[in-house]
C-alpha cells in the first residue's frame, strides 16, 4: 500500500475539471455545429434536469436510507417559484436566472425543513405516506390557490405561462456539475458519514452520539434544495408549468431512476437518468406501440433487476477517474484501488 | 430500516404504479402512414395525448385527424400529393408535447394538427413561434392558446377549430334576445372556474349590448352545495330566462333547488351541460332547457351525417365533439395546404408555412360543425349548436 503511487488532490481535481471543460466546449461545438438537432438539444436538455432530480433524490433514498414519495412535489415547489420570480422580476437574462435557480433552491429548502421535521420522525413507510401527501398538497394548492385567494400567481389548472425560457445546454450542464459535486463532497465529510451511519443502523449511530433527527433533516434538506433548482430548470426550459405535470408519478418516476441505478450510488443515479429518460424516445421511435406500453416496461425490468442484482445496477459502486487513474499506473496492486465510497455498507 | 425492506416497499409502489399506467395506456396504434417520397407528399404532423389521463380525447381527436387525411388521399389528395401524417403521443404532458414538436420539425412537417388540451398547446404554441409553423388545434378552447396573456399580442401562426369559452357567453345572451325574445335574464355562476366566470362575463356584456335587462346576478363557490340563497333573490325579480354557466355535476344540484324556490325562468347554460340529463335525479327539472355545443349527433345536415357514418364505419364508435372538430382542423388546414400548393410554393419552406397561415385566416366556407371565418384572434366565427333538453332527451333546436 505503501508504495503504491498516489495521485495528489489538487492534479485530481484539475483532471476533473479539465475532463467537464472538454465536455462542456465539445458540447457547444457539436451544438454550434449543428450536429445536434434541437429535437436531441431538447432530449439532452431533460435528461440533465433528470439527473439532478435523480442525483438528488439519491440523498434521501440511497445514502440516507428513507424513502420520501413527494420529490416532484419539491420539483413544484421550485419550479413554480422561479417561474413566479421570472416573471415578475425586472431583471432579464443570465443574472436573473441564477437568482431564479438560487431562490428555487432556497425556497424548496425551506419546505424540506417544514415537511422533514414532523416527516423524518416517522420511518419506512409511514414516511412514504407523509411524503406522498406532501406531494399531492403541492399539487392541489398550486392547483386551486388562484381560486381561493382570488389573485394571478399561479394560473391554476390553465398553467402558469409565460415563463421565459433561459434553461440552456450550458445552464444545465453546469447544474448537474455543481449538484453531482456538492452531493459528492457532502457525502465524502463527516457530515456524509454522519448520514450513511444512519443507514445502516440509526440505533447504533445515535449511541455513538449522531444526532440523527439534524442529520436527517439536513439530508432532506439537501434533497430538496436541488430538487428545487431541477425543477427551476425544467420551468425555464418548457415555458409553462402546470400542476398535473408533478403528480404522483412523476416522484415514481425519478424513484425509480435512483432505485434502477442502485442506491447510493451517483453514477448509478446519473446513467438510470439519462438511460430511462432517453428511453421513452427510442421507443417512440420504433414504434408508438412500444412506448404505449414503457411503464410496463420500466416494471419488468425493474423486477429483473430486483431479481438479479437487487442492490441495483450499480449497487453502491461510484466511478472515479481519478481513481481509475490510479488503479490504472498501480497495475499490480489493482486490489487497493477504487472501492472508496462502498464503505460500510456489507450486505 | 432495513435496505431491503426499502427496497421491497420501493419496488411494490413502483410496480402498482405502473400497473396502473399500463391500464391507462391504451391500445391505440400510431402510425407514420406511407414512406416518404418528399416530391409528392405533403408532411403533416398530428400531436395528441394518446396516453396518460387525457388520452380519451388525444384518441378521439387523432382518430378523427386521421380519418380525414386516409379519405383526401384516398381523394387524389392535395392537387396530387398525398399528404403524409405523422402522429406523436405527448402524454398529456407540456414537456413531452415540446419535445415531440421538434421531432415532428425534424421529420420535415410542414404543418401541424394539434395539441389537444389546453397546457401542452401553449407550450408547443411558444415553441413552435420562432419557425412560424402553421398549428390548428380542435380542442383547446382557452383564450391563452392563440392569444398570449402577458402581451397581449396574437399567436399568428395558431389557430383552433373550436369555441373559445367566453363565445358561448355571448351566443346564448344573443340567442335568448333574438330567439327566445327575452327581456329579463338572470346569471348565476361559479367563482371557483375560469370557464364559468368567463361565460358570465361574455354573457352579461353581449346582454347590456343587446338591449338584454340584467336583473340579478347571483354566485356560489365551488364547493357550494346549497344555492336556495341565491336562486330565492332570483326568483323574486322573475326573470324570463336564467343563465347558469356550470358544469353537469353543479346543474343537477341546481335544478331541484330552483324548482324548490318557485324558479319559473327557462336555464340557458353552456357546453359544460352536456351530461347533466344523467346527472340529475329527475329530468323534468330541466325540461325546456337550453344549451350551446359544438357539435350534435342530431343535426340532420348532410355532412354531420356523412361525418357520423364514415367516423363509425372507420372506428367502430360514434365521434364525439373532439372529433368533430378536430376533424373540421384537418379539413381547414388541407384546403389551406391547397393554396399554397396552388401558389406553386415548395412544402417546409417559410413562405410556404407563411402562405398556409394566412390561407387559414381566411378560411370562409362549410365544415362538418358549421360555416367558419376566422377573426382577428384566430378564433372561428362559426354557428353554434342550440341543444334544447326535451322530453328528458337532448334535442338538436338550431344553429345560431
Amino acid at each position: 500500500m505503501n508504495q503504491e503511487k498516489q495521485i495528489p488532490m489538487p492534479v485530481r481535481y484539475l483532471i476533473n475539471i479539465a475532463l467537464l471543460a472538454i465536455c462542456l466546449v465539445a458540447g457547444n461545438l457539436l451544438i454550434s455545429g449543428g450536429f445536434i438537432s434541437s429535437y436531441y438539444q431538447k432530449i439532452l436538455l431533460q435528461v440533465g434536469i433528470y439527473i439532478i432530480a435523480a442525483v438528488s433524490l439519491n440523498v434521501a433514498t440511497g445514502y440516507l436510507g428513507q424513502l420520501p414519495l413527494g420529490h416532484a412535489g419539491f420539483m413544484a415547489v421550485g419550479g413554480y417559484t422561479a417561474g413566479i420570480f421570472l416573471k415578475a422580476c425586472p431583471l432579464t437574462g443570465i443574472p436573473a436566472f441564477i437568482l431564479s435557480l438560487v431562490l428555487a433552491g432556497i425556497v424548496a429548502g425551506i419546505f424540506g425543513i417544514i415537511i422533514g421535521i414532523p416527516a423524518l420522525r416517522l420511518k419506512g413507510d409511514y414516511l412514504a405516506i407523509i411524503t406522498l401527501g406532501f406531494g399531492e398538497i403541492i399539487r392541489v394548492i398550486l392547483l386551486n390557490i388562484d381560486n381561493v385567494l382570488g389573485f394571478k400567481l399561479t394560473g391554476g389548472a390553465g398553467g402558469l405561462m409565460g415563463i421565459p425560457k433561459y434553461t440552456s445546454f450550458n445552464s444545465v450542464f453546469l447544474c448537474v456539475v455543481i449538484t453531482c459535486f456538492v452531493i459528492h463532497t457532502l457525502i465524502k465529510s463527516r457530515h456524509g458519514r454522519a448520514i450513511l451511519s444512519i443507514r445502516e443502523n440509526e440505533i447504533a449511530a445515535e449511541s455513538c452520539g449522531i444526532n440523527t433527527t439534524y442529520y436527517k433533516t439536513m439530508a432532506f434538506v439537501v434533497s430538496a434544495f436541488f430538487a428545487g433548482v431541477s425543477g427551476a430548470l425544467f420551468a425555464s426550459y418548457l415555458g409553462i408549468l402546470v400542476p398535473g405535470d408533478f403528480g404522483f408519478m412523476k416522484s415514481i418516476e425519478i424513484l425509480v431512476m435512483v432505485v434502477l441505478g442502485g442506491m447510493g450510488s451517483m453514477i448509478g443515479s446519473v446513467i438510470a437518468a439519462t438511460v430511462l429518460t432517453i428511453v421513452p424516445f427510442l421507443l417512440q421511435s420504433i414504434s408508438q406501440t412500444v412506448a404505449d406500453y414503457r411503464m410496463v416496461i420500466y416494471s419488468v425490468l425493474l423486477i429483473v433487476v430486483m431479481i438479479f442484482k437487487p442492490s441495483g445496477l450499480m449497487g453502491t459502486y461510484d466511478f472515479s477517474l481519478t481513481s481509475l487513474i490510479q488503479r490504472l499506473i498501480n497495475l499490480p496492486s489493482v486490489h487497493e484501488g477504487v472501492a472508496k465510497k462502498g464503505d460500510g455498507r456489507n450486505e | 430500516m432495513k435496505k431491503s425492506h426499502i427496497l421491497s416497499l420501493a419496488l411494490s409502489i413502483v410496480t402498482c404504479a405502473g400497473l396502473l399506467a399500463g391500464c391507462t395506456s391504451n391500445t391505440s396504434s400510431a402510425s407514420s402512414s406511407q414512406e416518404a417520397s418528399s416530391a409528392d407528399t405533403i408532411k403533416v404532423g398530428i400531436l395528441a395525448p394518446l396516453t396518460g389521463d387525457a388520452a380519451q380525447y388525444g384518441i378521439a381527436a387523432s382518430n378523427a385527424a386521421k380519418l380525414y387525411f386516409d379519405q383526401l388521399n384516398e381523394a387524389g389528395g392535395i392537387n396530387g400529393k398525398t399528404v403524409e401524417y405523422i402522429l406523436l403521443d405527448e402524454k398529456g404532458q407540456a414537456a413531452d408535447a415540446v419535445t415531440a414538436y421538434n421531432n415532428l420539425v425534424e421529420q420535415g412537417v410542414t404543418a401541424i394538427v394539434g395539441d389537444v388540451t389546453t397546457a401542452p398547446t401553449v407550450a408547443v404554441a411558444v415553441e413552435s413561434a420562432s419557425a412560424n409553423m402553421p398549428m390548428i388545434t380542435g380542442t383547446a378552447t382557452a383564450s391563452t392558446v392563440t392569444v398570449d396573456p402577458d402581451t397581449g399580442a396574437v399567436r399568428s401562426n395558431v389557430f383552433r377549430s373550436c369555441f373559445i369559452d367566453p363565445f358561448q357567453g355571448e351566443k346564448m345572451a344573443a340567442f335568448a334576445f333574438e330567439k327566445l325574445g327575452a327581456q329579463t335574464a338572470a346569471v348565476l355562476f361559479n367563482t371557483g372556474l375560469d370557464y364559468s366566470v368567463g361565460l358570465k362575463d361574455a354573457f352579461v356584456a353581449k346582454a347590456e349590448e343587446l338591449g338584454l335587462e340584467i336583473v340579478a346576478v347571483e354566485s356560489y363557490s365551488n364547493s357550494d352545495v346549497d344555492f336556495k340563497g341565491q336562486l330565492t333573490n332570483i326568483s323574486t325579480k322573475t326573470p324570463d330566462v336564467l343563465f347558469c354557466p356550470d358544469y353537469y355535476q353543479k346543474v343537477a344540484l341546481i335544478a331541484p333547488q330552483a324548482s324548490e324556490v318557485g324558479l319559473t325562468a327557462t336555464f340557458l347554460g353552456g357546453d359544460g351541460w352536456d351530461g347533466s340529463i344523467e346527472a340529475i335525479t329527475d329530468a323534468a327539472l330541466i325540461e325546456g332547457a337550453y344549451y350551446c355545443s359544438g357539435f350534435s349527433a342530431d343535426d340532420t345536415s348532410e355532412a354531420v351525417q356523412t361525418f357520423l357514418s364514415d367516423y363509425n364505419t372507420a372506428y367502430g364508435e360514434a365521434p364525439n365533439m373532439f372529433s368533430a372538430t378536430t376533424y373540421d382542423a384537418a379539413a381547414i388546414l388541407c384546403d389551406a395546404l391547397k393554396v399554397a400548393e396552388d401558389a406553386g410554393l415548395t412544402a417546409g419552406t417559410d413562405e410556404y408555412k407563411a402562405a398556409v397561415i394566412e390561407a387559414i385566416g381566411n378560411t370562409d366556407g362549410e365544415y362538418v360543425t358549421g360555416h367558419f371565418t376566422y377573426d382577428d384572434n384566430n378564433n372561428p366565427v362559426k354557428d353554434a349548436i342550440i341543444i334544447q333538453i326535451v322530453d328528458g332527451k337532448y334535442t338538436f333546436n338550431c344553429k345560431f
